[in-house]
């Protein structure tokens, strides 16, 4: 008998036997249901419900909680800028840096920020290969927080080569002094992964936005609206022949964006790990530093979207199971993160380099040991442990509280890696602990300032949740929805329901 | 083919009033042979493309190919100063074939940078967006195709296209403010 007969046959009897198979007793029926289906998005709303919902925020005029906010954030932002044109105007002396600590605040906010920025594309490319519908309450406000977050983080590179007119020297430009870049160096790659990362998040944002700006653009009622929303939206009318190209598009981006996200924070990572600095040169930080860029990102995320579910009513969409599941989340890669720092320390003590151990002892012990037992140790460490139980993950300020000190955390374990490598040189002569001067300290609190205010606007004028997409989360979205009374009431019914 | 009015007539068009129903009226539109037609849904919904007929969309060998234009880009731009044009030792790492670790990073980045604006433009195009226009706009419930209208459309250009027999065949699957859509 020959490999094709041997397979047919089996599948043959296999298929009868499929046919054949009892149905499973009702008691686990009933419980599958039970765990399978609780719906994302509340109260049964329909498709109109969502669209008011969502578009309202934008369409109503801005409350005046939104213009007291902006008024703050904005000016943070202009003091920011000034500090930045200081900077730039007087010269990077007017930073804390001096030898040996050549980097310090700048690279910190850098590594910051680009961090942040991890949690959108995470959210919007490897949750929807993974078919996790729930995304799409989140995905779009997290994309606009990763393109904010990653602006902030472009400033500081800028800003900290020291001739900033010159920074054009970064890019592949072909220059009548026959300058080409050095294309082995980590800070060139650097330059590549972190553009093109900010690129390609707008291409997905934007292709995710098309149909929703048609939404806004088909329910305008002034001229400017209108034109704008018209121009932006390219002419959308949700043909399922547009459809077909725009799905397989969406998906490849997806795609595309995901070793993309892991692959950032892995090179900004050999910014560090390819010098001879003791900490800095190990070749544990790529997959160390991308899991504490989803650990600060979605902390980020929950920092913002906690109070806007609040403030607009969005609690039938951002509902406690994605509070539950970013929870969740945050505690998976606050587990790798305490594991990378764990695996630090036993290599540095493994390995019987002295530097190596001396420095990890400076690290806990040296002039930042606050930093560490405060930041590392609680923020990022311990904080994050109450999710294991669902009483914290469900508890809005318990979920807040933890995003805070992550946020905190993140900044410090960056400023630890980046300026307790440094404080403490090979040679002890030339020992000296940083300083950050008003400078750099308002200089960071500035770029708060931008990524606040930038989301501000966002929230403003841009449909903070994907319409198109969350309408997909609903029963009703369901080809075969009503066909028999099982679909139903599996695809409605649950716990949380009857619970809210 | 014109109204008595004197207007084009871009379709034949009807309501439908859910994803369901939009659903089942695409299998019966497909097998009454129609080429011509479009349904209009505020999102996309899951098995449509086989209810209409439409196979696999081809936007990934755009997507192929900015991916390896990509690449060689990088090969370009790196290895042609680096080893041909103006080679150049630094920190004493190694030219020629031996640097192409150094220099997977950019080609990296180069492929998905150039296959994602190869996806962005191919969506695009292959849907001939943006465009000011379209006849569809021209009916006034097809406002709602943004919020909760399912829409099916079957144009006067198609060879089968009778005003009586596309009104049965609406009818009949459950389309509702059955309509003429104008051409202009």
């Amino acid at each position: 008998m020959s490999a094709s007969q041997v397979w047919s046959r089996n599948y043959r009897s296999s298929a009868i036997y499929m046919d054949g198979a009892p149905a499973a007793a009702p008691e686990i029926q009933e419980a599958e249901r039970r765990i399978a289906h609780v719906p994302l998005v509340l109260n049964r709303r329909n498709f109109n419900w969502l669209t008011q919902r969502i578009s309202g925020v934008v369409e109503q005029p801005a409350p005046r909680w939104w213009w007291v906010c902006f008024a703050i954030t904005a000016s943070t932002a202009t003091f920011g800028l000034f500090c930045i044109g200081y900077m730039i105007s007087t010269g990077v002396g007017t930073w804390g840096n001096n030898i040996p600590v050549g980097w310090a605040w700048g690279i910190t906010n850098f590594v910051f920020w680009i961090g942040i920025g991890h949690a959108g594309t995470l959210i919007s490319a490897i949750l929807y290969l993974l078919r996790q519908k729930w995304r799409t309450s989140i995905n779009r406000s997290a994309e606009a927080m990763t393109l904010f977050a990653v602006m902030c983080a472009a400033i500081f590179p800028g800003i900290h080569v020291g001739r900033v007119w010159m920074v054009w020297y970064l890019a592949p430009v072909p220059n009548n002094w026959g300058i080409w870049q050095n294309f082995r160096s980590a800070l060139m790659w650097d330059v590549f992964a972190v553009s093109t990362y900010f690129t390609v998040s707008v291409l997905f944002w934007y292709t995710g936005l098309v149909p929703d700006l048609a939404s806004l653009r088909d329910r305008a009622t002034t001229r400017v609206r209108k034109f704008l929303f018209g121009i932006f939206a390219l002419g959308w009318r949700g043909s399922n022949r547009n459809w077909r190209h725009y799905e397989m598009a969406y998906l490849l981006l997806a795609g595309l964006a995901t070793p993309l996200v892991l692959s950032v924070h892995s090179v900004v990572s050999f910014d560090f790990a390819t010098t001879v600095i003791p900490t800095w040169h190990t070749t544990i930080f790529p997959p160390y530093f991308v899991a504490g860029a989803i650990f600060g990102g979605f902390a980020m995320v929950l920092t913002l979207l906690l109070p806007a579910r609040a403030i607009f009513k969005l609690q039938d969409l951002i509902t406690p199971q994605h509070i539950d599941k970013m929870a969740k989340i945050i505690l998976l890669t606050g587990s790798f993160v305490a594991y990378a720092y764990t695996m630090e320390f036993f290599i540095a003590w493994y390995s019987g380099d002295h530097y190596e151990r001396f420095a990890f002892w400076n690290r806990v012990f040296g002039p930042y040991w606050w930093y560490w037992w405060l930041g590392m140790l609680f923020c990022n460490c311990l904080s994050p442990q109450l999710f294991w139980f669902r009483w914290c993950r469900r508890n809005i300020l318990v979920v807040f509280f933890v995003s805070m000190c992550v946020n905190a955390g993140m900044w410090f374990e960056r400023f630890i890696i980046i300026a307790g490598g440094l404080i403490r040189d090979f040679l002890p002569s030339s020992w000296r602990v940083f300083h950050p001067t008003w400078v750099d300290i308002w200089t960071y609190i500035g770029t708060i300032g931008i990524f606040t205010s930038l989301f501000l606007l966002f929230i403003r004028f841009l449909p903070m949740i994907a319409m198109s997409e969350v309408k997909t989360a609903t029963p009703e979205a369901d080809p075969h929805y009503g066909e028999s009374p099982e679909i139903e009431s599996t695809s409605s019914g649950g716990k949380e329901r009857m619970r809210s | 083919m014109k109204t008595p009015y004197g207007h084009n007539v871009y379709a034949m068009a009807a309501e439908y009033p859910s994803a369901a129903a939009l659903y089942e009226a695409a299998k019966r539109v497909r097998d009454a042979g129609f080429r011509r037609w479009d349904v209009y849904s505020p999102f996309p919904i899951h098995g449509m493309d086989q209810a209409m007929g439409l196979g696999k969309s081809w936007l990934s060998g755009w997507v192929l190919f900015g991916g390896i234009s990509g690449f060689l880009t990088a090969v370009l731009i790196q290895f042609g100063p680096s080893s041909l044009l103006y080679p150049l030792t630094v920190h004493g790492k190694p030219r020629g074939f031996f640097t192409v670790p150094a220099f997977f990073p950019i080609m990296f980045e180069l492929t998905i940078l150039f296959a994602s604006f190869a996806a962005f433009f191919a969506w695009q195009i292959m849907n001939r967006l943006p465009r000011w226009n379209h006849p569809m706009f021209n009916w006034e419930r097809f406002s709602r195709v943004s919020n909760d209208g399912f829409f099916l459309a079957i144009e006067a250009r198609d060879p089968r296209f009778t005003e009586n027999a596309v009104y049965e065949l609406l009818e009949q699957t459950g389309g509702r403010h059955i309509t003429i859509v104008h051409e202009d």
